[in-house]
């Protein structure tokens, strides 16, 4: 069930996202949903390096900074690259699976910088959904509840 | 009340995946290496923690705060500034593994209650009955090294409550005194709170498979479809005599559904799940699987039995190939 439900909604998802580059159109996401709910965090060690993320399925590397202002894409070299299938990366987002699992079964990789890829794991863990679905424009986050209800 | 649940909590959205669980207790840290989760980016400020108190109080539950490093002489004072912050927070109890942090909480905030960290290495019941003669612990977090019948004879002779790991990853399991790692990184868990600091862990796909660094030395290297584990030095394949195996410790999982009925009988006053490290998801579903399987055996201890379900549940969460009754079962015996 989950196999065949999740792809449906990512398709949902990518259908509805802006047609800019998809590292622009990640950070302005990013800006819009992630940014207010992590500068109530102790966001400052995530400041002024490079990420990548690599969706292994779709082909798709989001490359980006983090700015005391917000995300910026950047295509420099990356201190923290994290490869994951389309389907696991919504399952994280969307609290069904524990990172730490799936790093045991090979399914997430984290390379590079460790300690910031602990950093951004535990920040994004201790961030509350909830708050994150309602900042989410009105598509996506109907998309993003039906994924969270799957 | 016997066979309390208590879950770990890294960070606020775990205390409530917890409490919301079904979690009778919560046990966190501090956001320093007063705990032996120090991780970056893990853990509680004070405004945090407030929030989590409330958040278990209204509920019924209670907060348990882990200080359980060894303070070293040149930063007494942040572990016992840890322990008066704990106090005027209101914790329902400190975890703590040093006598000398003990005698200053009995000293100051003789209403705080004291539970003996597994790192405090107690693993008899005369050890922690000098710990309640000094300083009136409570209750004693048992090391992962004794059998179910040496758990009882334990329970026999002492008036302190007795909580046992009953789920989570397996280290070698010499709490409070392992210092593997600081053979490598310069640091051990005691003191500086994690075995393997994040800094100096490297995770590298190369062609033969993904290696794990720790401070340059290679811990183990997982073929394309192996399961991989914790980056710590005791877990890692080592070559010794010309063959490459787990030369220290294999790593694996302690699950002990099965042994609840035991527990339960001997008066073991609380279950322990282990992982302040991982994320809400982690810490919601072993909660859920828990507390049904604490609620099944209560109700009908003769007739209790792990469903498939939980242990597939519990299997998937796991760190390492298996699950392991760990010492606590040892049929040679």
């Amino acid at each position: 069930m989950l196999n065949l439900a999740v792809p449906n909604v990512l398709g949902a998802l990518i259908g509805r996202l802006p047609t800019l580059p998809p590292s622009l159109a990640f950070s302005l996401l990013a800006n819009r949903v992630l940014w207010p709910a992590l500068k109530e965090l102790d966001y400052a060690p995530l400041i002024g390096r490079r990420y990548a993320i690599r969706v292994k399925d779709l082909g798709l590397v989001l490359r980006f900074t983090v700015t005391p202002r917000g995300f910026a894409p950047d295509s420099g070299a990356p201190a923290l690259v994290i490869s994951a299938s389309a389907r696991d990366f919504l399952l994280l987002i969307s609290r069904r699976e524990d990172p730490d699992t799936l790093f045991f079964s090979r399914r997430l990789v984290s390379e590079g910088d460790t300690e910031l890829g602990l950093v951004v794991k535990n920040l994004l863990d201790a961030l509350d959904p909830g708050s994150l679905l309602r900042r989410l424009p009105a598509p996506l986050a109907h998309a993003a509840r039906r994924l969270i209800a799957v | 009340m016997p066979l309390e649940l208590i879950c770990p909590a890294g960070n606020l959205m775990s205390l409530k995946a917890a409490i919301d669980n079904g979690a009778d207790a919560v046990y966190m840290g501090f956001r320093d290496n007063t705990n032996a989760r120090a991780f970056p980016g893990l853990n509680f400020d004070d405004a945090q923690a407030a929030e989590g108190l409330r958040y278990a109080h209204e509920r019924g539950r209670r907060v348990l705060l882990a200080l359980n490093t060894y303070p070293q002489p040149d930063s007494w004072a942040r572990w016992t500034h840890a322990v008066d912050r704990a106090a005027k927070l209101g914790m329902d109890a400190v975890i703590l593994a040093d006598a000398g942090l003990m005698r200053y909480a009995v000293k100051n905030h003789p209403q705080l209650r004291l539970h003996l960290s597994v790192q405090g290495s107690a693993t008899s019941y005369e050890a922690i009955n000098f710990y309640r003669e000094h300083y009136g612990i409570r209750r004693a977090v048992l090391p992962r090294v004794l059998s179910l019948p040496q758990v009882e004879n334990v329970v026999k002779h002492t008036e302190a409550e007795i909580e046992l790991f009953g789920f989570g990853g397996l280290c070698v399991m010499v709490e409070g005194r392992c210092l593997l790692s600081s053979y490598c990184t310069g640091e051990s868990p005691n003191s500086a709170g994690v075995c393997s600091p994040a800094k100096a862990v490297q995770w590298k796909e190369t062609p033969s498979g993904l290696e794990s660094r720790l401070n340059g030395v290679l811990l183990d290297r997982y073929g394309k479809d192996e399961k991989a584990g914790y980056p710590t030095l005791c877990k890692g394949r080592f070559e010794v005599a010309g063959e490459t195996y787990y030369a220290i410790e294999e790593p694996t999982s302690l699950n002990t559904l099965d042994l609840l009925p035991e527990m339960l009988a001997m008066g073991i006053a609380a279950i322990k799940i282990e992982g302040r490290q991982r994320s809400p998801a982690y810490v919601a579903q072993v909660t859920k699987v828990w507390r049904a399987a604490i609620d099944a055996v209560k109700k009908n201890a003769a007739g209790f039995k792990p469903t498939q379900a939980w242990q597939a549940e519990l299997n998937k969460l796991s760190e390492g190939q298996s699950h392991t009754l760990g010492a606590y079962h040892r049929p040679w015996k």
